[in-house]
């Protein structure tokens, strides 16, 4: 079984080749191969999965044949491999159910180009997740920025090319400071990959010298992809991005690309600083103080906005301040119930896009609130798919979102200082949720006389509704048996280290 | 603390452009003042590192006259880094020009908070 080694190395080369030569094949032959790609890398994903599940131990896989301090390492744990599973999932269901919006929103002769730009995508969000060399998961950030502006712009109009700037400006200035933060962790350190860098950092806070320098690679390292991943006072771009962009990319930047950041923001903490030195510089205060006004403030701009796609990508920021308000609170369990809620968050956000889509397209395609009333009478499936999303986004019982909410809330009850802070926070941000998201299900399913929009029904959509129907079946087994996976969680942490 | 300042001063004018590059990316209206700063931001970190890489009186890693012996050349990764950040900062690049072109045929001006204002007008 040894063979399965190769897999993480192969499964991100997959991605590489498959974009190559999708650029030079029709619209429909390259999403014949990026669908063939996503199932493949599934299938791996899943294999690596089992693997290090039945060994219980993390594997380093070494490109070319250069020994561990100067070449370059793949390492996958059962972390690792959970999270690449879960993003090839999403990414073919998010693409699966945005496809007929894809099909009237681009151009026939640039459909090509949208699938060229998913599988660089995903090449690089796998290298993000399995790399155990920082330089290259620097490359491959910005891979993946440049990659998700696409994405962001392939549908052309005014706002989405003001929109992919905007986001544009943003991400270099993250990368900037996350290419400097890893510059002066290499000056200081001379090494680039994380196992490597871990045991001279131990070292180097032993002997108590360069603290200042080491604290402040940190926190550009650190502030860097806290940009990049929207964290609250850097959200301006967001909802923009997520808002007029087409439906498949707006799903996979929220619920993936963002978390990608955040996945190689955990690895930092874990493998590359270590967990304790991480927690002594402080400055998951302020994690955890930005990731509290994230979730109040996220939640107020979603309440005021008038556009249901607005409002969905406001409710990103407020969620990606519940993952940071976890790494805030400096303990096993909050780290836990930050990574669940990654899960969580990517299953249910790109559900609630693309059930948004439908909704929108019985209204005559407008976006307003106003004009969605009795829309989920109109289209059935999209309107119980926005349903689901919206209790799981609220925190439901049955449903991903309870889960992470107790995961939280469990996680703050061990923390004495933060308990307060964190319990209240979470519970107006519940109820700020609750406002919007049951303020758009109770204006779904208001009856309208007689209204001039046709109705849809599984016929005309069966893929849509099929997707529709494996997002939910995805968000309540995660809410069902979130036992397996929250322990699958731990073991990977607990490898990390 | 500062005394070292004057020592490394090459360290210390990659971290003052560092400065005004990142301020410019941020900061400025312009798109292509924007794009510049962000080029000045890129060049200041790979001076930083090229300062980092260099030891005093050694050559370029490059093998000449058949001297093998490790004391003769500077150190090669930082070299390397600078090489790959340098193709992946132009291929940014690239790709802001581009973008900057099709806002400008398309609104007739530069200003990133003017095109703001137009697409408010338009109403999308």
């Amino acid at each position: 079984m040894d063979f399965v080694r190769n897999f993480p190395c192969i499964s991100i080369m997959l991605c590489l080749f498959a974009g190559i030569i999708s650029s030079g094949l029709r619209g429909k032959a390259a999403m014949l191969v990026n669908t063939g790609l996503l199932v493949t890398n599934t299938v791996l994903s899943a294999c690596t999965l089992l693997y290090t599940l039945s060994t219980g131990a993390s594997f380093v896989y070494v490109m070319g044949r250069f020994p561990a301090p100067w070449g370059n390492e793949i390492r996958a744990g059962v972390l690792e491999s959970l999270i690449a599973l879960f993003f090839c999932i999403i990414m073919l269901l998010s693409l699966f159910g945005g496809r007929h919006k894809l099909l009237q929103g681009v151009e026939e002769g640039k459909l090509y180009l949208y699938y060229v730009l998913m599988d660089l995508l995903l090449s690089s969000l796998l290298a993000l997740v399995y790399t155990n060399d920082m330089f290259t998961a620097y490359v491959f950030v910005e891979i993946n920025t440049i990659s998700a502006c696409g994405l962001i712009m392939i549908r052309q109009n005014g706002r989405t090319i003001e929109a992919a700037v905007r986001y544009m400006i943003m991400s270099l200035l993250g990368s900037g400071m996350l290419l400097l933060g890893l510059c002066m962790l290499y000056d200081l350190t001379g090494h680039l990959l994380m196992s490597n860098i871990k045991e001279s950092v131990a070292l180097i806070v032993a002997e108590g010298e360069y603290t200042i320098p080491l604290i402040v690679s940190i926190v550009l390292m650190s502030v860097g992809l806290c940009i990049k991943s929207a964290l609250f006072p850097f959200h301006a771009w967001l909802p923009d991005a997520y808002g007029y962009s087409t439906v498949s990319s707006a799903a996979v930047l929220s619920s993936l690309v963002s978390k990608g950041y955040i996945f190689l923001l955990i690895k930092i903490i874990y493998r590359v600083i270590g967990f304790d030195i991480y927690h002594d510089t402080r400055i998951i205060d302020i994690l955890f103080l930005f990731g509290l006004m994230g979730m109040i403030f996220g939640s107020t701009s979603a309440i005021r906005e008038n556009d249901i796609r607005r409002m969905i990508a406001f409710s990103s920021v407020a969620q990606i301040g519940y993952i940071y308000m976890g790494f805030g609170m400096g303990t096993e369990a909050g780290m836990t119930a930050s990574v669940f809620h990654i899960l969580s968050h990517a299953a249910t956000k790109s559900l609630l896009f693309i059930a948004a889509v439908g909704l929108t397209d019985v209204s005559g395609r407008n976006r307003q609130f106003i004009e969605l009333t009795g829309s989920g009478y109109r289209n059935r499936w999209a309107g119980v798919a926005f349903t689901v999303g919206s209790l799981a986004m609220v925190g439901v019982p049955l449903f991903s979102g309870f889960i992470s909410k107790l995961l939280f809330a469990q996680a703050a009850v061990q923390n004495h200082a933060k308990m307060l802070p964190a319990l209240i926070v979470l519970g107006i941000s519940t109820i700020l949720n609750a406002i919007y998201f049951m303020k758009t299900v109770i204006r779904i399913y208001t009856p309208v006389e007689d209204t001039p929009y046709p109705s849809v029904t599984f016929r005309d959509r069966p893929v849509y509704a099929v997707v529709l129907t494996a997002f939910i079946v995805l968000n309540v087994m995660l809410g069902i048996s979130s036992q397996p996976v929250v322990d699958m969680i731990r073991q990977g942490l607990a490898m990390f280290a | 603390m500062g005394a070292n300042l004057f020592v490394n001063y090459g360290e210390a004018v990659a971290m003052i452009l560092f400065g005004i590059g990142f301020g410019n990316l941020l900061l400025q209206p312009n798109l292509i003042k924007k794009i510049i700063g962000l080029n000045i931001m890129d060049t200041a970190i790979y001076l930083f590192l090229a300062e980092k890489g260099y030891i005093r009186g050694r050559v370029a890693p490059i093998v000449a006259n058949g001297v093998q012996s490790v004391e003769a050349y500077i150190n090669p990764i930082p070299s390397g880094l600078v090489l790959t950040g340098i193709v992946v900062s132009v291929s940014v690049s690239a790709l802001m020009l581009a973008l900057t072109i099709r806002l400008y045929r398309r609104y007739h001006t530069l200003d990133l908070d003017q095109i703001s204002k137009q697409l408010r007008k338009e109403g999308l």
